[in-house]
């Protein structure tokens, strides 16, 4: 049981580019963008090739992201020039860039098992930094020595990373560019009126959005040791539904906030999957219908509650009325009894 | 003589503005027929016309929203007829009748400032709202005697309409653009906001000494601000006043050119019928 959330967590933090990518174009941009299925595997396809044919793995995922970056950028492009709806735009590039990682790996599937990738470089670079070690002794002193995962680095390298990511991305938000693609999304009228171009300022968003998912799909083919073709199904769902969680148990009230909560959504998100998988009778291909059933449930529910408050106002305010009309009745009681006793 | 204290240059210039809607359809529409329209430096111009007269379309036209059918349009001496609306607005500086469209909701007051401080410079990786910027904004926001100086960190979504509309019209002019263009920018407030926005309109044109072209349903609104007044009806500017002869106008007075004006126009359209 630990170790399923240890390893739900791991791979939380990747999966949490991904889900920042998914925020940009949601919530940034206001742009439903389809597009990930497909970039989250052109990025994976296009670092386990460049891996597998000896290239610096480091190098590769870089490779990766830029790759992602274009495809983005095309969906754009589709978009604003080609005057194509959000989302027909982001499905057809899906759709193609289906058949264009299939070009890439040449197969549908590339093992990286017995490949140097990142995480194998930072994995061996961490026991060479002896912290394993150190971190292991600390939990036996503490009592909790029968968990023991395989290794620190990976968590604690990814966790960084994502808060570096997630620095950066807060930064970019802040500059005139950024602030700029903010407010494309918000209200495009205004920011045309003030001489911004909102066509490049969409394409370059969407362009960052699927660079970030790209990256997070290099890097998970990496963590599980092959690149899929259909590994990017359901994408889209997975980095809204850590979105939707990340929002409802966090909140999101600036980006600064935002960000973070969609890193803790994304974890969250794995950690109720892994939890569900459990379940005697739920099988891994009922992932999807889980996913979904998560989305649905985090759109939902918030409604249902906000229902429930507002019931339980009404409810009271009735009651508080009632309690006037009954010491006015009672006062009015009071008064005919004088009146009687008068008599 | 008044003419020369505001400088001879023409910023704005339109020539043969002719735009059609929907042509050869049923719903056929000519928007605008034949207009033409300078604004020297300095010029304040109201322009009044019934509904459907045109006046929006002229507006889009210059700030290149829509692009005519014929004609050209000049600004500052540059051709800028088939430039972009998006090009064409560091040089124009615009308010929308809806108080929500010119601002972005979600972002802040600062960031909503950053954003129209950015409009004449191209976007880069420098922080939008500095320590340098925000005093800037600070100081620029006071002058709305609103108090928005100090809430700078507000979402512009929970400002009132006034507010809003009061900011839209800070943002489109403290960068002081060549041609500022406000279409019926009171005309969604309540009288008393309407009334303080209209008064911010004209401290803020004469600070800043803007080249302004505001469209206004409000006749005594028309009256009231600017230089020079042009009346719209049917695509065409049918009446021109400026200076002595438009402070000379009463609201009255502008009924009767207008039933005059249309009068003759429909005698002349029966002659050519018949
Ligand atoms: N995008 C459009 N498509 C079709 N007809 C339009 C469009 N915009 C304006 N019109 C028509 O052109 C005429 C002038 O409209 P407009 O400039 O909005 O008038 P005003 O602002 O003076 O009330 C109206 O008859 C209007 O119906
Ligand atoms: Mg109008």
């Amino acid at each position: 049981m630990p170790t399923a959330i240890f390893t739900s967590v791991e791979a939380g933090f990747i999966y949490a580019l991904m889900a920042l990518g998914v925020y940009l174009s949601f919530r940034i941009l206001d742009f439903p963008d389809l597009t990930v299925d497909g970039s989250f595997v052109t990025g994976a396809a296009v670092a386990a090739v460049l891996i597998v044919s000896g290239v610096n793995p480091f190098l590769a995922t870089g490779a990766a992201l830029l790759a992602g970056f274009l495809a983005g950028c095309i969906t754009g492009l589709l978009h604003t020039k080609g005057k194509i709806n959000p989302l027909l735009s982001g499905i057809l590039m899906m759709i193609a860039l289906y058949s264009i990682n299939l070009r890439i790996m040449g197969k549908s599937n590339v093992p990286l098992l017995a490949e140097e990738t990142v995480i194998t470089k930072i994995t061996d670079f961490w026991k060479s930094l002896g912290i394993d070690d150190g971190i292991q002794a600390g939990l036996a002193a503490i009592g909790v020595s029968n968990f023991i995962p395989k290794t620190w680095a990976v968590i604690m390298i990814m966790m960084l990373l994502a808060l570096v990511i997630k620095f950066v991305f807060d930064w970019f938000f802040k500059t005139d560019l950024g602030l700029a693609i903010r407010a494309t999304g918000d209200n495009e009228t205004m920011v045309k009126s003030f001489s911004a171009d909102t066509d490049f300022l969409k394409i370059i968003g969407l362009g960052l959005s699927n660079a970030l998912v790209a990256f997070s799909g290099a890097l998970i083919a990496q963590y599980n040791g092959f690149s899929d073709a259909g590994m990017g199904i359901g994408m889209i769902i997975i980095g809204l539904a850590s979105v939707i969680i990340g929002e409802a148990v966090f909140g999101a009230k600036n980006i600064i906030r935002a960000t973070i909560a969609v890193i803790g959504g994304a974890i969250l998100y794995r950690i109720i999957v892994s939890l569900a998988l459990r379940v005697e009778f739920l099988e891994t291909g009922d992932m999807k219908l889980i996913t979904a059933c998560i989305v649905v449930s985090a759109l939902i529910f918030p409604k249902i509650l906000d229902k429930q408050r507002e019931k339980k106002r009404r409810k009271k305010r009735l009651a508080r009325a009632q309690e006037k009309d009954d010491a006015a009745f009672e006062e009015r009681g009071q008064s005919l009894a004088a009146v009687k006793t008068d008599l | 003589m008044l003419l020369l204290k505001r400088g001879g240059k023409a910023l704005l210039q339109l020539r043969q503005i002719y735009k059609v809607f929907n042509e050869g359809t049923p719903d056929e529409k000519i928007a605008l027929d034949h207009v033409n329209l300078d604004l020297k430096q300095g010029d304040f111009v109201t322009v009044i016309g019934s509904n459907g007269a045109g006046k929006s379309t002229l507006m889009s036209v210059i700030s290149g929203k829509i692009f005519p059918d014929l004609g050209v349009v000049k600004v500052d001496g540059k051709n800028v007829t088939q430039v972009s609306e998006h090009r064409r607005a560091s040089l124009i500086g615009r308010v929308f009748q809806d108080p929500m469209a010119g601002t972005a909701p979600s972002m802040t007051i600062e960031e909503n400032m950053a954003i129209a401080y950015g409009r004449m410079k191209k976007r880069g990786m420098a922080l939008g709202v500095s320590k340098k910027k925000r005093s800037f904004f600070k100081e620029t926001l006071e002058n709305l005697h609103l108090g928005l100086e100090n809430r700078l960190e507000a979402k512009v979504g929970l400002l009132s309409g006034g507010e809003r509309q009061a900011l839209s019209l800070l943002m489109a002019t403290f960068t002081e653009p060549k041609i500022l263009l406000l279409d019926e920018h009171t005309a969604a407030l309540d009288p008393s906001r309407a009334e303080l926005v209209t008064q911010l309109t004209k401290e803020i044109v004469e600070k800043y000494g803007l080249t302004t072209l505001m469209v206004t349903h409000n006749m005594q609104q028309a009256l009231d601000l600017g230089n020079r007044l042009i009346m719209m009806d049917q695509g065409q500017v049918i009446f021109e006043a400026e200076e002595q002869e438009k402070e000379a106008l009463s609201v009255d007075k502008l009924l009767a050119e207008f039933q005059r004006i249309r009068g003759e126009k429909m005698s002349s359209d029966k002659a050519i019928l018949i």
